[in-house]
């Protein structure tokens, strides 16, 4: 159905090229709201669909952006967009818009719209802008997703706020991993992630 | 004044941009791999954290709010931290050519440094919190005082994290968690020291 390069530009970034493990790209807020699933997510999404749509936006103006203000303009077209997101999560989805609290609006700041837009999207159209967007967006809400889960289920026992470790382990001396709930534990666990992911994708290079 | 020095030494040590909010993570990681050009990157953050946090605070404070423009805040604040770092840019490579080459790319980058934004975006929401609360920013003088704090925090852990990488070339890592992975673990480890002053209070 796709040919292979539009393949590529779409799946790639999920595993082999994902921006989060690979590129290095928006750490910041794939650290900061992964405490529990639900921002993750929302984050993830939020994330893909900004990408997604400024990829798009920026390459059908590409050939008229002059090169000496191209920053400035990427970061209106993202700053517009973001502010966009911002006031629909508000209306929508208040609690979680103010969970996400600063991060929100810095996604304007993560480095994988600014390293999309100038890598990708000022150089090519905008259908394979579009699916480069999506790919990037969706790998960077994989790392988020992993992340969560693992501190979420470890940290306070629950997935999306319900239960998911029973009543019975606490009864028998189990008890929740405040360690899983701190900053510094995210930081760890991307690492193991990378290491995880590395030692895998090397094996498959043989 | 004492709220003032409680919010310079919080900025500083409890509310860290890097080991609490995970802010400037991109080029922190990037750039810390030898303690000069990472002390470099330090004072420009620094420096432009400080110029453009008062700047974003009398814009939010006298003509935002007046004016009911909130939902504006983003697109002005990422304007004029982009000029600034402009500006920035230019008197490094006038005055401090080495400098400017070693800092190369990260210096345009400053722009999308989180932790500048991340600066202006938390200033926004401590407006108003009520004058008691030892995080509330209520004039130009603590707008000043937290951009700071903030930065000097930023410096102080992206020269550590440097002076630990820096050793920790001669050490045998496991080669899939060589570079980046353990580069992450030892933050981490470095969060976890900073978690003991999270309860200072002056």
């Amino acid at each position: 159905m796709l040919s292979q390069k539009t393949k590529d530009t779409l799946l790639g970034p999920l595993n082999a090229n994902n921006p989060v493990v690979v590129q290095i790209l928006g750490i910041c807020s794939a650290l900061a709201v992964t405490v529990q699933l639900k921002p993750a997510l929302v984050m993830g999404i939020a994330v893909t669909i900004i990408v997604a749509m400024a990829n798009v936006i920026v390459s059908l103006i590409r050939n008229t952006i002059p090169m000496r203000v191209r920053i400035i303009v990427q970061l209106v077209v993202v700053a517009a967009l973001v502010t966009l997101v911002s006031e629909v999560l508000k209306a929508f989805a208040y609690d979680v818009a103010m969970q996400l609290s600063v991060y929100l609006g810095l996604i304007i700041t993560n480095c994988i719209l600014m390293g999309r837009l100038e890598a990708f999207a000022m150089t090519n159209k905008p259908w394979d802008s579009f699916l480069d967007g999506l790919g990037n967006g969706l790998g960077y809400a994989i790392i988020l997703v992993i992340v969560a889960v693992v501190r979420e289920l470890l940290g306070s026992g629950q997935l999306l706020g319900f239960q998911i470790i029973p009543q019975s382990f606490y009864n028998a001396g189990y008890e929740n991993n405040g360690m899983m709930l701190m900053p510094a534990m995210a930081l760890i666990l991307v690492g193991c992630v990378i290491w995880v992911h590395r030692s895998i994708n090397d094996k498959e290079g043989k | 004044m004492e709220h003032a020095l409680s919010l310079f030494m919080r900025s500083i040590f409890a509310d860290n941009m890097i080991f609490a909010y995970f802010l400037g993570m991109c080029s922190y990681l990037a750039v810390s791999k030898n303690v000069k050009t990472s002390a470099g990157l330090g004072v420009a953050v620094t420096f432009v954290l400080i110029v453009t946090l008062p700047v974003n605070y009398l814009l939010q404070t006298k003509v935002l709010d007046p004016l009911n423009l909130g939902y504006l805040s983003f697109i002005l604040f990422i304007a004029v931290i982009a000029a600034i770092v402009q500006l920035v840019e230019m008197i490094v490579e006038k005055f401090s050519p080495s400098l400017y080459a070693s800092l190369g790319i990260f210096l345009p980058l400053i722009a999308v440094n989180c932790a500048i934004m991340g600066g202006s975006l938390f200033m926004q929401q401590r407006i108003g919190l009520p004058d008691a609360d030892p995080k509330a920013i209520t004039g130009l003088f603590d707008a000043f005082v937290y951009a700071l704090g903030s930065g000097i925090g930023w410096f102080m852990a992206i020269v550590c994290l440097a002076g630990i990488r820096e050793k920790m070339e001669y050490n045998d890592v496991p080669k899939p968690l060589q570079g980046l992975g353990i580069t992450f673990i030892t933050v981490g480890l470095m969060a976890l020291a900073f978690m003991c002053f999270s309860g200072l209070n002056i």
